[in-house]
């Protein structure tokens, strides 16, 4: 780590001279320097590349001059202004479904003396990871029209609940596929906040509820608003799980349809995309001004969080019996695709007609490398991801630099950027750089780390958002008072208290790298240096290889479940150490 | 004679030196790596690697799976610096794509025994820039259980997929997103006429449950039983059966039978071992790999169905496809775009709205089979009129104006998105008054 630009950027401070940090408006040279070096890399590896592609809708077709035209098409069209609505709504309310399935989960690990709270963390995390088609094809078995729980229920009640259509079926299993990202947040938060805070609340009178929503749930607001805003960015701008439920009055998907039809050159659907990335800042920024002139950072760290309680067994009964049923809920997919990756025949039926392992025999004979490329893409985009995130967070907090926030705006604008746009962008850009070899640079491995570490940025820039907001900019400037210089103090002080935000922004990255495949489908150039979803798709796409690509979903999953699991486990200690 | 004869000579000569050469090239030249972009599976690519490789020792396939849509762009976008010899895959339009922009190469395959024409269509490129290796007809494909527990009857023809029985139970792929689904649409367009061939389609319109994406989310669909009934090309659904699914699959009268191609890139690092493949493909041992249960393509070869198990389907005895139609490759090029954004526009995004109206006509239906009603049967004949209705004609979806939007050609006239508004509003008019005249004639039949 410490190799990295980003790393040696925050190193440079150290040659500055320690001038008083607060109101300051010109820039250190070192933090400058970062500035110049993130901002070259959103340039070069986001910016660029999504513009070359996107500059179609502002061009008139018969002179290739500017023109806003497409946009006024866009605002006439009523199938565009009803998907963008259907989008509002449908992200709106995924928030508010994901965040009661997250806040009990969140609340009751980081607040109790709780059995089993890193499992709870990490089974909470594996939504996310829905290996793409894979995942779709389980969820229609379990809950589709004809799926399990229908047609059980048709055959004992006689009735058929449509969980997977329409809008509401969208916010359904958006709702079930995203709430990690609040629950991630919110336990990092949750943990940071100081416990002198609720003690202190708590002496003068406040218990049970009341404690949690005037004192608690405030000071953990930069998590719950980092992955709220996540919910609903990522919900506005995904068109997997419309697609999969063919709801397409969306507009995420308005825009894929459009720029996916083989020669179309259509100016609508990357209009829809400046749309779509234009609405992602627009979100964003309403969300910081949720959080604007409020301090939540807290100065005392050394309590690890909330004070853990005993529940009573009444108590204890209830909560372990409300996780149970959110985690059944939650991970029935997981269950789904489990059965389907050792069924021989599912059609039509409750259970499959019968069970065998010969779809993972095939699996490690035929793909083994998709493993291990998975692992090496996805950690190292991870491992990007958290030290821009930190940089960012670091530049837009702690200095008062013109244009930080603006980083942060265009790394957030990623999620809005369809994968395929950006896998287009990137060999229009790359695929003419040779590199020594006489190969392209677009055929180089590291490009795909390059797009999954661009495409999954924003998860990880939110989560190291949330947690530096939560340090008190006081322990710094005492730990500089007592002679510390800048390098020191970022890793003595800063690095350990955000410990928990970095492993949630990690643990973020790396675990929905590891399933992405639209801009991979793009870059892959061999199957030797191709991921797991790319093998995925490949298996997907006969119906020999459904079994088979159910088994290798569900090995992706317990790969990023155990890499999740040791990283919380690593965050943990890392906490034990700092209250020694 | 005599001072030709020399020259006669010579030239012959010079012939023969360059055949050698080219003899020589060929054998010499057919090894290294042959670099395949396809949309195809690993069940299809597998056993042609396996045989190829086989047939030439020293040379690897290297199979790049993207679908058609990645494909594409990937070729278009690598054209400075090509690095692959193939492009493998069914739909037609990719690869008329890749040939407008310049990005193919022209190839006369060596085999023999193979004509001009499967059903309507030409097997190869009329220039020589595709292909054809393998034939796929579209039909019905239906999950028996699904059937059963729905006691629904087996469909055999399009007009069957319009009954009210099947409303709710269909699925297809939009013409835009999948070339050979277009290619149906097309067929029964110009095999019906303009009109009548949309009143067909706007008829099993009215009962689909879906229009996917992706044309593997039809037969995926109706294999889990999902849905029961899918419009689907013939080797989804034999390769399903040939995976133990329990699925069927109809041909219907009216079908198109439509070759699945392969092409050489513009400047492919190995042409030499890019023939090398076609001719293998094309040879009497590559087009017997189309027959194993997990490929299961009609073979271009005629004399090759000698060694097809029983039942296996051959368009070249007139079992299937439409013998009688000639297919007007120009008229289908000219409106191809047009097509396609007016099935997006009058059913895709219409399509509650259709499904609402085709419900109502077929509830009257039901009701007028039990006891019959004159008034009621005119209406209902409005209302179809009204659902059959288009915006366009043929002679408008075929002129300058239309299909010059559609084409990213400038010009005088109105953009695509301005078109598109129009047509979605025109359609959900219609639909709604549809569904009024339905009602109207349920209240006559009492």
């Amino acid at each position: 780590m410490a190799t990295t630009p980003a790393i040696e950027a925050i190193e440079a401070t150290v040659a500055a001279p320690p001038a008083p940090r607060a109101r300051r408006w010109a820039a250190r040279p070192g933090e400058a320097l970062a500035f110049g070096l993130v901002a070259l890399f959103l340039l070069a590896f986001l910016v660029v590349p999504v513009l070359t592609v996107i500059t179609v809708a502002f061009q008139d077709r018969a002179t290739g001059g500017f023109t806003l035209a497409h946009f006024g098409d866009f605002l006439s069209n009523d199938l565009f202004m009803r998907s963008f609505f259907n989008s509002l709504y449908v992200s709106l309310m995924s928030v508010a479904v994901a965040s009661l399935i997250a806040l009990p989960l969140a609340y009751f690990t980081t607040r109790f003396e709780f059995r089993g709270a890193i499992l709870v963390q990490t089974l909470g995390v594996l939504p996310l990871i829905m290996p793409p088609f894979a995942g779709a094809v389980a969820m229609g078995l379990l809950f589709g029209r004809t799926g399990s729980v229908n047609l059980l229920l048709d055959e004992y009640l006689g009735i058929n609940i449509p969980f997977m259509e329409g809008l509401n079926g969208v916010i359904f299993v958006q709702s079930i596929h995203y709430f990690p990202f609040i629950l991630l947040n919110l336990t990092a938060s949750l943990k940071n906040i100081d416990r002198a805070m609720e003690e202190s609340a708590q002496n003068l009178g406040a218990h049970g509820f009341r404690l949690f929503r005037r004192i608690v749930l405030p000071l953990a607001m930069p998590g719950y608003i980092a992955g709220a805003s996540l919910v609903f960015i990522k919900v506005f701008d995904d068109l997997a799980t419309p697609l999969l439920l063919n709801v397409r009055e969306m507009l995420a998907p308005q825009a894929y349809l459009r720029i996916t039809s083989v020669g179309l050159e259509d100016p609508i659907g990357y209009v829809i995309s400046v749309v779509l990335i234009l609405f992602s800042v627009l979100s964003l920024w309403i969300s910081s001004l949720a959080l604007r002139g409020k301090d939540y950072a807290t100065v005392q760290r050394g309590g690890g969080g909330l004070v853990k309680r005993r529940m009573s067994r009444g108590q204890a009964i209830a909560a372990y019996a409300l996780i149970a049923a959110i985690l059944l809920l939650v991970l029935a997919p997981h269950f789904g695709l489990f059965l389907l990756s050792i069924a021989t025949i599912w059609s039509y039926s409750p259970l499959p007609d019968g069970y065998t392992l010969a779809h993972y025999t095939r699996v490690f004979a035929e793909s083994s490398q998709y493993i291990t490329n998975t692992l090496i893409y996805a950690g190292l985009a991870g491992l990007i991801d958290v030290i821009i995130g930190t940089t960012i967070a670091y530049l837009v907090l702690r200095t008062r630099m013109v244009g930080a926030r603006w980083l942060d705006y265009v790394a957030m604008s990623a999620l809005a950027v369809p994968g395929l746009v950006l896998g287009i962008g990137y060999l229009r850009t790359f695929f003419g750089i040779t590199l020594p070899d006489g190969s392209s640079l677009a055929a180089f491995w590291g490009i795909i780390v390059l797009a999954l570490a661009i495409r999954r940025l924003p998860y990880a820039l939110r989560a190291c958002m949330a947690a530096m907001q939560q340090i008190s900019a006081s322990l710094e400037e005492a730990a500089e008072n007592l002679g510390a210089r800048r390098l020191r103090v970022v890793r003595r002080i800063v690095l350990p208290l955000m410990a928990g935000g970095l492993a949630a922004g990690f643990v973020t990255s790396f675990a929905t790298a590891a399933v992405e495949l639209s801009a991979t489908l793009m870059l892959v150039q061999s199957s030797d240096d191709a991921p797991l979803a790319y093998g995925l798709y490949v298996f997907m796409q006969s119906p020999a290889g459904r079994g088979a690509g159910a088994a290798l979903g569900i090995i992706a999953v317990v790969i990023v479940g155990l890499s999740t699991w040791l990283s919380h486990l690593v965050a943990e200690h890392g906490g034990g150490r700092k209250s020694a | 004679m005599r001072i030709t004869q020399p020259v006669l000579g010579r030239r012959a000569l010079g012939a023969l030196a360059a055949a050698s050469v080219a003899g020589a090239a060929r054998a010499q030249g057919v090894s290294g790596k042959v670099t395949v972009v396809t949309s195809f599976s690993n069940d299809v690519t597998g056993p042609f690697k396996r045989a190829f490789e086989a047939a030439h020792p020293g040379t690897t396939l290297d199979i790049q799976n993207r679908n058609t849509t990645a494909g594409v762009r990937f070729v278009q976008e690598t054209r400075s610096n090509n690095a692959v010899d193939l492009f493998w895959a069914s739909a037609p339009d990719a690869f008329e794509v890749l040939k407008r922009a310049g990005l193919l190469e022209v190839y006369k395959p060596q085999a023999e025994g193979i004509p001009e024409r499967i059903g309507p269509y030409s097997i190869n490129d009329p220039e020589g820039y595709v292909t054809g290796f393998a034939a796929s007809g579209y039909g019905i494909m239906w999950n028996e259980r699904y059937m059963r527990a729905n006691r629904l009857p087996e469909p055999k023809e399009w007009s069957d997929l319009a009954k009210p029985a099947y409303h709710d139970h269909v699925i297809i792929t939009a013409p835009s997103r999948s070339g050979t689904t277009h290619l149906t649409i097309e067929t029964i367009l110009q095999g019906e006429g303009w009109e009548k061939g949309w009143g067909t389609i706007k008829g099993f319109s009215g009962n689909l449950r879906q229009i996917t994406e992706r044309s593997f989310g039809v037969p995926d669909a109706v294999n889990s039983g999902q849905v029961g009934i899918g419009i689907v090309i013939d080797f989804f659904a034999f390769s399903a059966q040939g995976a133990g699914f329990p699925v069927k699959f109809a041909y219907p009268s009216v079908t198109t039978v439509v070759p699945a191609n392969i092409a050489i890139v513009k400047n492919a690092p190995n042409t030499a071992g890019a023939r090398a493949f076609i001719d293998f493909l094309l040879s009497q041992k590559g087009q017997e790999i189309l027959l194993e249960p997990t490929i299961r393509r009609l073979p271009v070869n005629p004399s090759v169905y000698a060694k097809a198990p029983q039942g296996y389907p051959n368009p070249f005895t007139g079992s299937i496809g439409l013998p009688s139609l000639v297919f007007d490759v120009g008229v289908s090029e000219k409106r191809y775009r047009v097509v396609d954004a007016l099935y997006d526009q009058t059913v895709g995004t219409n399509l509650e709205g259709l499904k609402r109206a085709a419900k109502a006509i077929g509830d009257v239906e039901t009701r007028l089979a039990r006891r019959d009603n004159a008034q009621a049967r005119a209406l209902l004949e409005e209302a179809r009129a009204l659902i059959s209705a288009m915006p366009v004609t043929a002679e408008e979806a075929a002129s300058d104006e239309v299909a010059g939007a559609f084409s990213g050609r400038s010009g005088p006239g109105p953009r695509q998105a301005e078109l598109e508004q129009r047509w979605a509003g025109f359609a959900r008019e219609k639909y709604t008054a549809a569904a009024a005249k339905a009602a109207e004639a349920a209240k006559a039949a009492g």
